[in-house]
Order: structure tokens, then sequence, then C-alpha cells
């Protein structure tokens, strides 16, 4: 009997040490094969980022249609009214409330210092106009958008055709994620019914309800009509904003891009904006 | 019989309560079809066939919504020579120029509640704050 008992315990104790130790040693050798793999990937990746970092332009040969504009500050600053115009034709435009307290506040087109929209740029003894005009900031229509990954229904989206990152009101669910997600803070919440802070309704646009996420869309439905943006014609004439398709290399924003220096937020992060700046 | 002052009288009251539904439609107008109210500008031509349009406008206005948002597809259709921009605002709302009379006439009547006016303007409503630009 007391053999007996002896045995099973040995049998017992070896084949628990098995169990528990070869899941061990398989994992142990199938991970340094991945790891390797990975490092290789990971390297690979590096270096097609580190070669495509640099003024948002790919490396790849840019294909189809990718909308943008050239914000020109020097010229924003000879009419500072020309911002509040384009603002108002933008809330005008899209239905946009009004809310009094600025924590609802709903931003598709708005108003920030450059200290502001240009973290990653010291703004130490920036130049009087620099540090007195109101930057113009908007949803950059990433070529990579982070909001579009974040979102869980798809409800944002970048459009194949012009490049535009959409949303379609009608499947977000109001999860802020994307909120989350963007790094220039170009989306905003409805915190609570905007219709009554709407102050003119342009029966042609929807307006929004309670629990939806909202962003500029690069007047989407203006283009579709063969119209500019509505802050683009507000400030037509000055030529502060200027609007195109940064992939033809004939278009007006090409020629205003290869002949100014320009600069773009954020760039480290790899988001490839298509707003570019002339400070 | 037993108890026949009782059971005669409860038996008129229980067929009269199960047969509550059909009685009550037929005399009062609850029952009635709603008569939706045609365009008052007097269009008599829509996208498609009135039949087509009662039964299958919901798809239409799913297949509109995704063309427009989903594909950036928003090319104006031109049917029978009139020009239709995709849309519940643009198209539709153009001619049933009022929705309490037209959409809502069905929708209560059949009891459902889309939720399409969240968000999209009825004219009436438009109006009340109109754009001037």
């Amino acid at each position: 009997m007391n053999k007996q008992r002896r045995k099973f315990l040995k049998i017992a104790g070896v084949s628990a040490l098995a169990g528990i130790g070869a899941p061990a040693l398989i994992k142990l050798s199938s991970s340094s094969a991945v790891a390797s793999s990975g490092g290789q990937e990971a390297a690979a990746g590096h270096g097609a980022a580190t070669a495509a970092a640099g003024h948002g332009a790919a490396v790849e040969a840019p294909q189809g249609v990718r909308l943008g504009m050239v914000i020109d500050m020097r010229k924003m600053a000879e009419v500072p009214e020309q911002l509040d115009n384009a603002i108002a034709a933008c809330i005008s435009a899209h239905n946009i409330p009004e809310f009094p307290d600025k924590k609802n506040e709903i931003k598709w087109l708005w108003k920030a210092p450059f200290e502001n929209v240009f973290l990653d740029h010291s703004s130490y003894h920036s130049s009087t106009r620099v540090a007195n005009t109101p930057f113009p900031a908007l949803c950059n229509h990433c070529d990579d958008p982070p909001c579009v990954r974040a979102c869980p229904t798809k409800a944002t989206f970048k459009l194949a055709k012009n490049g535009v990152v959409a949303m379609d009101f009608h499947r977000c669910i109001g999860c802020r994620f994307c909120m989350a997600a963007c790094p220039y803070g170009a989306r905003s919440f409805n915190w609570q019914d905007p219709r009554p802070y709407i102050k003119k309704y342009n029966a042609d646009f929807p307006s929004r309800m309670m629990g939806v996420v909202e962003k500029c869309n690069f007047c989407g439905e203006r283009l579709a009509l063969g119209q500019e943006p509505a802050c683009v014609e507000a400030c037509k004439g000055t030529g502060a904003i200027t609007f195109g398709d940064l992939n033809d290399p004939q278009s007006e924003v090409r020629q205003v891009l290869d002949n100014e220096f320009t600069i773009q937020r954020k760039t480290n992060l790899g988001t490839k904006p298509s707003v570019f700046y002339i400070v | 019989m037993y108890n026949k002052g009782t059971i005669i009288p409860g038996l008129a009251l229980f067929v009269l309560f199960v047969t509550f539904p059909i009685w009550f439609n037929g005399l009062t107008t609850a029952g009635d079809l709603p008569k939706p109210e045609l365009p008052p500008g007097g269009e008599k031509q829509c996208v498609e066939s009135a039949e087509y349009m009662r039964a299958n406008h919901m798809q239409l206005l799913n297949e509109w919504r995704d063309n427009v948002l989903r594909d950036g597809n928003r090319e104006i259709l031109e049917i029978d020579g009139k020009k239709y921009r995709k849309g519940l605002q643009m198209a539709c709302m153009e001619c049933h120029t009022r929705k309490e009379k037209f959409c809502d006439s069905c929708h209560t009547y059949a009891a459902v509640t889309p939720f399409c006016w969240d968000c999209h303007l009825t004219p009436n409503e438009a109006a009340s704050k109109e754009a001037t630009h």
C-alpha cells in the first residue's frame, strides 16, 4: 500500500512539473522568434517614418486628390477682421451652436494664440505680429488621422476621393474616443441640445443632436457644388487662405507651398496635417 | 342554468371588451388610413413612383446618406427634367414642405418615431431662425 502511494506521488509530481514547464518552454522558444522578427519590422517601420517625416510629404508618389490649405498669417494680420468673418461664415454654413459657456464650445474653426497652436515651436521673443495675431485653428484633415483609428463605429473616416476626414453624424455614438485621439483639439462634443443656441439656420445643412461629436468637414457640401469652403470664401481677395489639391503640382496651394516656408502643427506625431501656416 | 343573471351580462360584457379594437376603430376616426398631404406647391413627380416611395423611402434615404457621406457622391439627380440634390432637407422637404402634415401623418398612425428630425431641420424649424446669407 505504502509503496503504491509513493509511486503515485512521484508520477503525479513529475507530470505536474511537465505540465507546467512544457508551455513555458514552448512560449520561451517561440517568443524569441517573434521578438526577432518584430524587431526587424519595427526598425523598418521607423526607417520609413523618418524618411516620410518632414513637411508631411509621403515618400511614395502621392496618389489621388488630397485637399489642404495654406493660411498666410502675414495677410491674415493685415485685415484682422477677416478671421472673424471666416468664423461667422463657418458658423452660419454649418448650423454651429454658440454656447455661452466656454467649456461647451463647439469649434470647427476657431482662434487661438500662436503658443497654443504651435506647442512645439518656441514662442520666446516671437515677433509682435505673431504674438498679437490670433491664429486660426481647425481640423487638419490629417493624411494619417488618429481620430479615424480611434472611432469604434467608423463614424469618422477619410474620404478616399479627396482625403477629407469626414464624419457621418448618423453613426456617432458619442464615445468621444476621437476627441481623446485628436492632438489638435479639433473635435467638440454636444453636451446639450444645440438647437436653442443656433442663431440662424442654414436650411440645407442639418444641426446635430445632444451626444454627438462634430468638427470641420472642409465644407464637403460646398465643394460638391463647386464652391470653396466658407472660410476661404470669406477671406477671398486678401489671399490669406489658399485651398486646393496638395497632390496637384499645378494647383494654387502647391504654388504657395513651393514658394514659401510653411509650418504645420505637431508634425512630430506623424499625422501629416493638410493645413499649413505661413508665420 | 344557474346564475343566469350574472353569466349572461358578464358574457356580453366580455365579448364587448374583446372586440373593443374592432368597434372602436369602426365608430371613431382612429382607424382611418392616414392621408398624407400632397406637396402644397402642386408637384406631381417624385424621384420614384408613389408606391415605391411609400414602401421604400427609408431605404432610399439610407442609400442617399451613404452615397453622400460615405462615398462623397453628392451628384445631383435629374429625374424628368427636375433636379434633386440628395438629402432629406435638400430634396424631400423642397416639395413636401410641411413635415407635420406629410411625414407625421403616417408615422403617427404606424407608431414609428424615426429620429431624422433630431438633427435634420423641418422647413418650419428652419424658417423659425432663417439665415439671411
